[in-house]
């Protein structure tokens, strides 16, 4: 029999108990703050706080464990889990997590134990490891995520630190939005070489890389694109290709081959290609949106250099943007089905496209069709500083909407006020909904956006005025859970659960929305940020960009 | 019951910080709020169901019994035999947890008494603040590194 091992970890986090709990208690929040795990859901869509939940999570290597949270208590700001399956041999494994308020500095004691009964010869690896990359890592982030510089020694900070609680929603197209997070990879590694995908591998590809990845931004159109592009025949574009589930670091650049469009189909050249969450899902088959080997990626601008028979709105020389299934726009061209391929003005450019697409039509249905925001509502719009949540910050501010956002840090705080919050609630200084009330003279609001999900879904319920609308649509917090509708009576709420696939999928419908986006970026009401244009031979870079949450405004990758 | 609640981060090794407190005659060394202590009895002052008796700075007595000592928990739980304070069935606890992240402590100093009701807020900020929280400000400026 071998031997138990024991460990004990513990640290210190700057935010208040408070800030942290909600986070921590959510079974399934993990993938959104630790950084070794990829995606995480519960099984069965259960709710992250039911006493025998079992979630079943992918690391960044897409290795899959499975663990069942067997004691949660809010008394005691504790949670026990086991686990249930794994690729390593930790027999018995039974963790604690407890969080203790220390009440001189508004900070948080976190403890994280475990007993677990390993092999003889790997119980020295497998303890370093399980202490190493599971407990110190995931302080690590912890501290990160609750704005704490550096730790370790030093007297104690008397001020309470302003500390994050939901992150940036996340909307995604077709599919429940789980939790948020990323795998945390080595950096640097751009694709050394290129293969070719077609099939066998019965071709090497003959691109050098240095060309590639040195190249920046492209020159439009270049003699050489043209020629390539003009084949009637497939014709071979490089592209970022994921060969099975994993981390950023298993995307690799190949050569595929692009076939001429069949009916109703259009060939189009990539100029600028959007980078979004959903993508990272895609890489580690937390959504089976894309199945190895293939190309990732939902939203692109470009060029069209040939279309099918029967499409009538397009035509070669068209620029046009898209953000729809199928995968496959990380690369220098594809074709698709004509259908959800909009034509792009003059005046908005192919990166500014390429970045909002999504998030802006995403924005355009929820303030103008889920609910038709009206001059002198008052709106709660929460994570008013990530993507989504500053189109719609800046949009309803411009319709003549009194924005109030809600940010989990000072930082973000000044974000979400440029977007035109009226008013800006830190998660960690206030809680929202006595906020909202005190903001409102207990009125409360017309209207809450809600893309966080589990940790905010019960208090912006709360939040709502009588005849308010609850807009949830997303949960980057986990999930919603199951709601008495009987409850809503109270003040005779609504709920709205909109699914981006629905609202997009009728050409015309986009073709309006598509048509109010570009004229809310004329005028200038929206104003996307770009953080980033990287070739795209760096998408793996760019997926740990957006994992670390490191960016404000959104990536663009440039074949 | 009436609840009081007072932490903090000392910047000392647990173990280090216990040897300090673990002496139950020893509240004068460093509680602000108490001055001379002595055990009744010429018991030890380890030795559960003792009885400290000590002077508070602004001259009232206090008599204690200890219930509780955990060297492997790093805890101690006592209870109020007299007061002038005016509590009941006052029952304390005060605990040390490593912080292994940077080697440092977490104090934890609990109590649980009943009272008249309209005294609660004063005694919870009576004990809370001038005794609990004042003791453990001193520990951190007693063991504050560098």
């Amino acid at each position: 029999m071998s031997r138990v091992v024991r460990l004990s970890e513990s640290t210190v986090i700057d935010a208040p108990i408070e800030a942290i709990w909600p986070l921590i208690r959510d079974f399934n929040s993990h993938a959104t703050w630790h950084p070794a795990i990829a995606a995480s859901r519960i099984e069965a869509g259960e709710a992250g706080d039911i006493v025998g939940a079992v979630r079943v999570f992918q690391l960044g290597d897409g290795s899959r464990l499975r663990e069942q949270l067997i004691a949660l208590s809010d008394r005691e700001r504790q949670l026990t889990y086991c686990l249930l399956e794994a690729p390593l041999p930790l027999m018995d494994y039974v963790a604690t997590m407890r969080l203790r308020p220390v009440t001189e500095g508004g900070r948080t004691f976190l403890t994280w134990e475990s007993r677990f009964r390993p092999p003889e010869d790997q119980a020295e690896r497998l303890s370093r490891l399980v202490r190493d990359d599971i407990y110190r890592a995931g302080f690590r982030a912890l501290q990160a995520r609750f704005g704490q510089a550096g730790m370790g020694a030093g007297p104690p900070a008397l001020a309470i630190v302003p500390a994050a609680t939901p992150m940036a929603s996340t909307f995604v197209p077709h599919a429940e939005a789980p939790a948020e997070g990323g795998p945390r990879s080595t950096p640097g590694n751009s694709p050394a070489h290129w293969t070719v995908l077609r099939g066998g591998a019965d071709y090497v590809g003959t691109a050098p890389q240095d060309e590639f990845v040195g190249m920046g931004r492209p020159v439009p159109s270049a003699p050489r694109s043209t020629e390539r592009f003009a084949s009637s025949g497939a014709i071979e574009a490089r592209a970022i290709v994921v060969p099975r589930y994993g981390g950023a670091e298993v995307m690799e650049a190949r050569v595929v081959s692009v076939p001429p469009p069949g009916p109703g189909e259009v060939r189009i050249r990539h100029t600028a290609i959007g980078v979004n969450f959903i993508d990272i899902y895609c890489r580690t088959g937390f959504f089976r949106l894309l199945t190895p080997p293939d190309v990732p990626g939902m939203e692109a601008a470009g060029i069209v250099t040939d279309a099918g028979e029967g499409v009538a709105h397009l035509r070669p020389g068209d620029r046009v943007v898209y953000a729809c299934e199928p995968v496959g726009a990380y690369a220098e061209a594809r074709t698709m089905a004509a259908t959800l391929v909009m034509p792009l003005p003059d005046d908005i450019d192919d990166e500014t496209a390429a970045a909002i697409f999504l998030k802006g039509v995403s924005a355009e249905f929820l303030l103008h069709r889920v609910h038709r925001v009206e001059a002198g509502e008052t709106l709660l719009i929460h994570a008013a500083a990530g993507g989504i949540g500053m189109l719609l910050c800046e949009w309803a501010s411009a319709l003549g909407c009194r924005v109030i956002g809600t940010v989990s840090s000072e930082a973000k705080a000044a974000h979400a006020a440029r977007a035109g919050c009226a008013e800006v609630i830190v998660h960690a200084r206030e809680d929202f909904v006595a906020a909202v009330a005190r903001l409102t003279g207990g009125r409360g609001v017309d209207v809450v956006y809600d893309g966080v999900g589990a940790e905010t879904f019960a208090g912006s319920l709360k939040a709502l005025a009588e005849r308010g609308h609850l807009v949830s649509f997303g949960q980057a917090s986990g999930p919603v859970g199951s709601s008495d509708i009987g409850a809503l009576a109270a003040k005779s709420a609504t709920i709205s659960r909109p699914n981006f696939g629905h609202y997009t999928a009728d050409p015309v419908l986009l073709r309006g929305m598509a048509e109010r986006l570009f004229e809310a970026l004329r005028r200038g009401v929206i104003r996307p940020t770009i953080d980033a244009r990287l070739p795209l031979a760096e998408a793996a870079e760019a997926h740990r960009r957006l994992e670390s949450r490191a960016n404000i405004g959104a990536i663009v990758l440039i074949p | 019951m009436a609840k009081v609640f007072v932490s903090a981060v000392v910047d000392a090794p647990a173990a280090e910080v216990w040897t300090l407190i673990r002496d139950f005659n020893g509240l004068p060394g460093w509680l602000p709020a108490a001055t001379e202590s002595r055990i009744e009895q010429n018991a030890r002052p380890d030795q559960i169901g003792c009885v400290r008796n000590f002077s508070l700075r602004d001259g009232g007595r206090i008599r204690e019994r200890l219930l509780g000592l955990s060297d492997f928990d790093f805890s101690m739980t006592y209870e109020i035999l007299e007061s002038p304070m005016g509590v009941e069935d006052y029952v304390a606890t005060l605990r040390l947890f490593p912080v292994t992240d940077g080697d440092r402590s977490y104090v934890e100093w609990t109590a649980e008494f009943g009272c008249p009701p309209a005294r609660e807020a004063e005694l919870v900020n009576l004990i809370g603040r001038n005794v609990f929280l004042g003791g453990l400000r001193a520990l951190q400026t007693r063991f504050t590194r560098r």
